[in-house]
């Protein structure tokens, strides 16, 4: 009698991801070559050697990191490779700076399909493409299986300041309002039903979206903002959090006036979260002066991205410093800092 | 969105807010039973815009709270071990234990995974025929039923690899024990119609009779809560104590049949020490002797743990209506979301949790 054979058949090289491919050998450069450099050509990117030689500009320059380690990969509305430009490129826009370059690390775990990397890489290029700014440098490792989860992507960028522009606590007075750029807790919702599985309806889409033209087109209206943000980890309520403490102000939220879709109002009722902690990955929190204010909606509207921008709150000189909100029924309630990640509640 | 927007309405609720105010001639205190009714009035702030006279205190009906220390502790000696995949609602997870807490436990290793429903930890045994899969069944009725479904379930597909941990409570001997005790403030209760929408509510008329206490069953939105309030001022005003449903769009008086069927096949009643409250006689669901096989208490040889509760937590009576949460020395100080001493802090049902969220420390 023989043995049956319960050995699995071993994948043909090529369709997964090796440790060998990280090795710096003939793996490396073929995953380079067949890849990346297909996915991103470009004069600064083609010598492929150790750094990107890049011409001088005129004006300050702005630069941020982010690390993007989503679970799922991809989710309804995105993926990894969308956030990563999305948010390194929103990072400098909310800074008031224009993107001009990318870099791209990549920390790949062993066994990753070659199909779903790919996927990712040319999602990271249209994403990039619509943003018209470059990958010139990159790094790509390939760790043990279990040492990683899938896929870890770090965008650096760089940008132009945009001259003139003045942004931060330091500009915001009492009396000014805050806007929000459209509805909040998409991305959150959306990743998190995917994670868990819930099957929530195929409306709720993650709000992943560059940035950039929106700020610009305030900047290019004249519109004075005071301080802008994109509420991404810990939501709307961590930035607000943010400029109590730094201002010493209190932030006053207008919860009804606050949009929210059809589709996240009912996962987060049914879930027990408060969207107001949920992340975001498209959207603006901005400050400016009253006058300014019904202006700026205007002009965010105009948008696609910005089409249900809203006038949300007010900064108020009232101490404690602390972020109010107005209940529908009239009642002022104290928003708390976000502590850890939201968990659903159980009846 | 419908059966959420009417019950949000601040016209129909500023009507009602007047007609409370019209109503109450003198103090009153009322205790809504359910943590998910505590949220909502503080949430909206209607414990801000009753009348001063009126006091609304907040009840044990948090499932996590009221869950006793001892058996957080068994949670976390059954979670550490490397052959289990422990299950349970979010809400568990940041519970304190004596000396960690279920989060913890996962940095440390262990398989902890949060399920939205105790099928899921069925699915997850059917999956993994090598390990060990435990389900944290705490809750109240509500959440009972579900988790005898997935005993039943379990028990039909012949899984070896699946227990429970049960800790369920019911809720009218708590509001007796309330009732019953020489420090008892509380004149008036809105009960959780959740409970009821489940079970009925034959079972509180012979408690509103006893205690001579107005019951009224109510909703979770705050335009229930405040008709649910103004019900029950009405008949304290008038000196009437009879039972009566705010809850009807949800509530029948037999309650839901099936769902007490599945509870009776699987589980029976018995008594059972809860945060705060101490021992209530047949306060609690255990397993039947059918089921003992999934009894993960006994699997795991867990029973002897006890534990001692901090001292310096007044959960208890918090629990029982004696103090706002505010009124604990321990409260924001030695207690906060991040370092909570008692469950009520971490639990997002938790009274603490509400008063601290909502910053009623200011």
């Amino acid at each position: 009698m023989t043995e049956p054979i319960n050995c699995p058949m071993p994948h043909p090289p090529g369709e997964r991801v090796l440790l060998a491919h990280g090795e710096g050998a003939r793996l490396t450069r073929r995953l380079i070559r067949d890849i990346l450099l297909e996915a991103f050509d470009n004069e600064f990117l083609r010598p492929l050697s150790d750094g990107a030689l890049l011409p001088a500009v005129a004006g300050r320059l702005v630069m941020t990191t982010d690390s993007y380690v989503v679970s799922p990969l991809f989710f309804p509305g995105g993926d990894i490779g969308k956030l990563a430009v999305h948010g390194t490129v929103n990072d400098l826009a909310v800074c008031g700076a224009a993107p001009l370059y990318l870099s791209l690390g990549l920390i790949i775990e062993e066994g990753l399909s070659l199909e779903v990397l790919r996927r990712v890489i040319f999602s990271i290029r249209d994403s990039a493409r619509q943003c018209a700014v470059p990958v010139v440098t990159g790094d790509t490792k390939v760790v043990p299986r279990g040492a990683a989860d899938a896929l870890f992507v770090n965008t650096t960028g760089i940008g132009r300041m945009r001259p003139g522009v003045d942004l931060g606590p330091h500009r915001v007075r009492p009396g000014d309002r805050l806007l929000v750029s459209g509805t909040i807790g998409d991305h959150g919702i959306a990743v998190l039903s995917a994670r868990e599985g819930l099957d929530l309806g195929a409306s709720l889409q993650s709000d992943t979206a560059p940035l950039y033209e929106l700020v610009q087109s305030l900047f290019e209206s004249g519109i004075d903002v005071h301080f802008l943000r994109d509420p991404t980890r810990g939501g709307v309520s961590a930035v607000l959090h943010e400029v109590a403490d730094a201002t010493g102000l209190s932030v006053v939220l207008e919860e009804p006036a606050v949009p929210l879709s059809e589709p996240v109002r009912g996962a987060c009722e049914l879930l027990g979260l408060d969207p107001l902690y949920v992340a975001n990955e498209g959207k603006l929190l901005l400050i400016a002066a009253p006058e300014d204010a019904e202006r700026a909606r205007g002009i965010l509207r105009q948008n696609a991205v910005g089409a249900r921008a809203a006038i949300i709150g007010e900064v108020a000189n009232l101490t404690p410093a602390q972020v109010l909100v107005r209940t529908s029924l009239g009642a002022l309630r104290v928003l708390d800092e976000p502590t850890g990640a939201p968990l659903p509640r159980i009846c | 969105m419908k059966y959420v927007d009417e019950y949000r309405d601040p016209r129909l609720a500023e009507r009602l807010l007047d007609q409370i105010r019209r109503t109450v001639t003198r103090p009153w205190t009322i205790m809504e039973v359910c943590g998910g009714q505590t949220h909502t009035l503080i949430r909206s702030g209607i414990d801000r815009l009753v009348p001063d006279g009126l006091r609304l205190v907040h009840g044990p009906g948090c499932p996590v709270c009221v869950t006793p220390l001892e058996q957080i502790d068994r949670a976390l000696a059954i979670a550490a071990r490397s052959e289990v995949i422990f299950c349970s609602f979010g809400d568990m997870l940041r519970v304190p234990g004596t000396s960690s807490d279920l989060v913890r436990v996962r940095a440390e290793g262990g398989d902890v995974r949060i399920v939205y429903s105790p099928l899921d930890a069925v699915r997850i045994a059917g999956e993994n025929p090598g390990r060990q899969v435990v389900f944290f069944a705490v809750g109240f009725e509500t959440t009972a039923p579900a988790t005898a479904l997935a005993a039943w379930q379990a028990k039909h597909a012949r899984l070896q690899n699946f227990s429970m941990l049960v800790a369920h409570v019911v809720v009218p001997p708590a509001m007796e024990a309330i009732l019953s005790s020489p420090t008892n403030r509380v004149e008036g209760f809105l009960a959780a119609g959740h409970v009821c929408t489940v079970m009925g509510y034959e079972d509180y008329s012979t408690l509103a009779e006893r205690y001579r206490v107005p019951i009224v069953v109510t909703g979770f939105e705050p335009v229930d809560l405040l008709e649910g309030i103004l019900m029950t001022v009405r008949q304290l005003e008038s000196g009437r104590y009879v039972v009566e449903n705010q809850y009807a769009r949800s509530v029948l008086r037999a309650g839901n049949l099936s769902a007490q069927n599945i509870l009776a096949e699987v589980y029976e009643v018995c008594d059972r020490p809860w945060r705060g409250l101490g021992i209530l006689p047949r306060s609690g669901l255990r397993l039947r002797p059918a089921y003992h096989d999934l009894d993960a208490e006994k699997r795991f040889a867990v029973q002897s743990i006890k534990a001692v509760e901090p001292p310096e937590c007044r959960s208890s009576e918090v629990l029982q209506g004696l103090i706002r949460p505010d009124e604990c020395a321990a409260f924001g100080t030695l207690c906060t979301p991040d370092r909570p001493l008692g469950a009520p802090m971490v639990s997002s049902e938790g009274a603490c949790a509400a008063y601290w969220k909502y910053g009623r420390s200011l």
